[in-house]
């Protein structure tokens, strides 16, 4: 199968185009250049030069030879999305989508974070390129990435913390769109995630396309042919659509997406689209959405700020429905373990999102032997140092 | 002669040569007990219209003061069915047009048959759906039609004409255009986009007009409503509300501050 919307924006049933009509001929506009700019050979070969000097591609493929030989099973390649200037795979986005900003005209740009890696990454972006930088962030989400804020700081963007609702990225994404919705002339609106109206979904995953392009022609250097399974985390989906995009087609490479299960499964404990979720529109898509059945938007927890979002991107709930990838989740004790036992092993230390893919492959690698898998480290851990301390108070004595 | 009390609403009001003024209530704030008192406030204070807002959970076109009305309406237990039986309880006692207003999850969550079928048997005449784009609304307008009620859209300033053609076609009752680029709320002055936007979408469709998003004064209504049919105040209404949660003479507030909204609209009358 291949997987690509109609021209509404839709993956099936999924996705579209649900927000206010002053958004409308905006989000019509914003597609035409972005259509514009991909057939631009120029746009596309300042994009590779930024990615490949500035941002650092392509990252390696690693085999994770002592994990895999603790695990006595698959053979684990990580993708080392981490290893990338500010930190994680977001940078991949946020130059694409700035070098379009600047063509549109733009010169004001405003994103919404959760864990500050798409703000830290977006903050980046805008220093390079001179733009005036406004990032909404959750209150919550600032207490828990303290140092995320002062780097955004320290890049020159300006953070505006919101307290509405669960104080998390959900409410940092309403406070975006209400930004954008007023200040839709001077302004583009970075949305970090494969979330959010037409065109947000299809153009974040082609910006993050890159990362399962590389890992198919790495994969093939190394081992010379595909993996068995390839495995991502999935809060709003960008990291998981980025890398399993070029493998939709190869029907045999099992595609495995990671969401958070945080603490159980009762409603507001978890950020289990698929296991706890109905379809539903939030904030400009229909997707699996947690929700109580008035059709208001579920509380949500992770202990990872990046997957702590109600809704899951729409092209995975089509990949889901279509039986083309499986979503499993991993609860926040797994993926604190999980990251332990990676660092330990091979020196790594994964953000905590990155961790749930990592849980995730180890659960599955001990019954996969000769099989190859390939993890997604979409980040890496440094930003997370304060809440693995929290949760590992063995170390801490 | 029209089938919907909106449509004869407006009609009675070229008749006589009149605008009018919606009046939005966020249903269920401060609690749904107190929503229909509030409302017959508004109808005595001259109120031609009365939009019930639908609360909900994650309102991405609404300003503060109107999230704040919905937070309030939530933690009093308020859902979209006992918005549904305000507007019974409501009317009872009147005969004035109810518009319901909302987001569009909890509609997917109600059903579309569902709550065409029970918005009518209530009473209600129409809906808006704030998020619903005129591209995904079919299977809205059918549900709504087929039980006989209004389905009205948003224009905006930044709507290209194509858009604005969409958004007559679908709509029923009128057309409810938006003053400004931005979410809900009341502003010191109106902006200069407002007379266009009117004029653009007079062109090409004969439905009333409203015109809403920051009026808050007299003499915003005045402003409106020498190129609209009607215009829309929200924040306003909510923030009086909020102001005056304790107090025993709010029904009085809202009636006194409703009649000074209308009064321009009364010399336009004379």
């Amino acid at each position: 199968m291949i997987s690509q919307p109609d021209a509404g924006g839709h993956f099936g049933p999924y996705g579209g185009r649900y927000v206010p009509e002053v958004l409308m001929a905006p989000l019509e506009e914003l597609e035409r250049a972005y259509q514009e700019a991909r057939r631009d050979p120029a746009f596309q070969r300042e994009l590779d030069d930024l990615l490949a000097n500035y941002a650092g591609r392509p990252t390696p493929l690693y085999l994770a030879r002592r994990l895999s030989e603790t695990l006595g099973g698959a053979r684990l390649y990580l993708k080392r999305e981490d290893l990338l200037h500010t930190g994680a795979h977001k940078i991949n986005n946020c130059l694409g989508q700035v070098l379009l900003a600047r063509r549109m005209g733009k010169r004001r740009v405003i994103a919404e974070t959760g864990a500050g890696q798409h703000g830290v990454a977006t903050a980046t972006v805008c220093a390079l390129f001179g733009l005036e930088c406004v990032v909404y962030m959750g209150e919550e989400d600032m207490r828990r990435q303290r140092l995320n804020v002062f780097r955004m700081r320290l890049l020159g963007a300006k953070v505006v913390a919101v307290s509405s609702g669960s104080r998390t990225l959900k409410d940092a994404i309403s406070e975006a769109m209400r930004d954008w919705v007023t200040n839709v002339l001077t302004t583009h609106y970075l949305l970090g995630s494969a979330l959010g109206a037409h065109p947000y979904p299809v153009m974040v995953r082609d910006f993050h396309s890159v990362i399962g392009v590389e890992t198919r022609r790495q994969i093939f250097e190394r081992e010379g042919r595909l993996p068995d399974a390839v495995v991502a985390c999935v809060g709003g989906g960008s990291n998981a659509i980025g890398i399993f995009h070029t493998f939709i087609p190869d029907e045999q490479v099992k595609l495995i997406g990671v969401e958070a299960g945080g603490r159980g499964p009762a409603l507001g404990e978890h950020a289990a689209r698929f296991s706890g979720g109905a379809p539903g529109v939030l904030q400009g898509a229909y997707s699996y959405l947690l929700q109580d059945d008035d059709g208001q938007i579920a509380l949500t927890h992770s202990v990872s700020a990046g997957l702590d979002y109600a809704l899951v991107g729409p092209e995975h709930a089509w990949l889901h429905d279509r039986g083309r990838a499986e979503y499993v989740s991993a609860g926040d004790g797994e993926a604190i373990a999980a990251a332990r036992t990676l660092a330990t092993t091979e020196g790594i230390l994964p953000a905590l999102e990155s961790a749930h893919a990592v849980a995730e492959a180890i659960r599955r690698a001990p019954e996969a032997k000769g099989q190859i898998f390939v993890v997604n480290i979409s980040g890496r851990g440094d930003k997370d140092i304060d809440i693995y301390r929290e949760n590992l108070k063995d170390l801490d004595a | 002669m029209p089938e919907t009390r909106i449509g004869r609403l407006f009609e009675r009001l070229r008749g006589e040569g009149r605008k009018g003024l919606i009046a939005y209530l966020t249903a269920g704030d401060p609690a749904p007990e107190r929503t229909p008192a509030l409302a017959a406030a508004l109808e005595r204070g001259g109120a031609a219209l009365i939009e019930l807002g639908v609360p909900f959970s994650d309102p991405v076109a609404d300003g503060p003061v109107i999230q704040r009305g919905a937070a309030r309406a939530l933690k009093a237990g308020t859902r979209l069915r006992d918005v549904i039986e305000i507007a019974r309880r409501i009317r009872r006692q009147s005969e004035i047009p109810l518009l319901l207003f909302t987001y569009l999850n909890p509609v997917l969550r109600y059903g579309f048959e569902a709550l065409a079928r029970d918005a009518a048997a209530a009473g209600i005449d129409g809906c808006l759906l704030t998020d619903l784009s005129v591209e995904e609304a079919a299977p809205h307008v059918e549900a709504m039609r087929r039980a006989g009620l209004d389905t009205v859209f948003l224009a905006a300033p930044t709507s290209t004409p194509e858009r604005l053609k969409l958004v007559a076609k679908y709509s029923s009752g009128f057309i409810y255009l938006v003053s400004r680029t931005g979410v809900t709320g009341e502003s010191a002055t109106l902006g200069d986009a407002v007379a266009p936007l009117v004029a653009s979408v007079r062109e090409i469709s004969g439905l009333p007009l409203a015109v809403g998003f920051g009026i808050s004064r007299p003499e915003h209504v005045a402003q409106v409503c020498r190129v609209a049919d009607a215009a829309v105040v929200g924040s306003a209404f909510v923030h009086l509300i909020e102001r005056n949660l304790e107090d025993a003479s709010l029904e009085a507030r809202l009636e006194a501050f409703t009649r000074e909204l209308t009064a321009p609209l009364g010399e336009a009358q004379r």
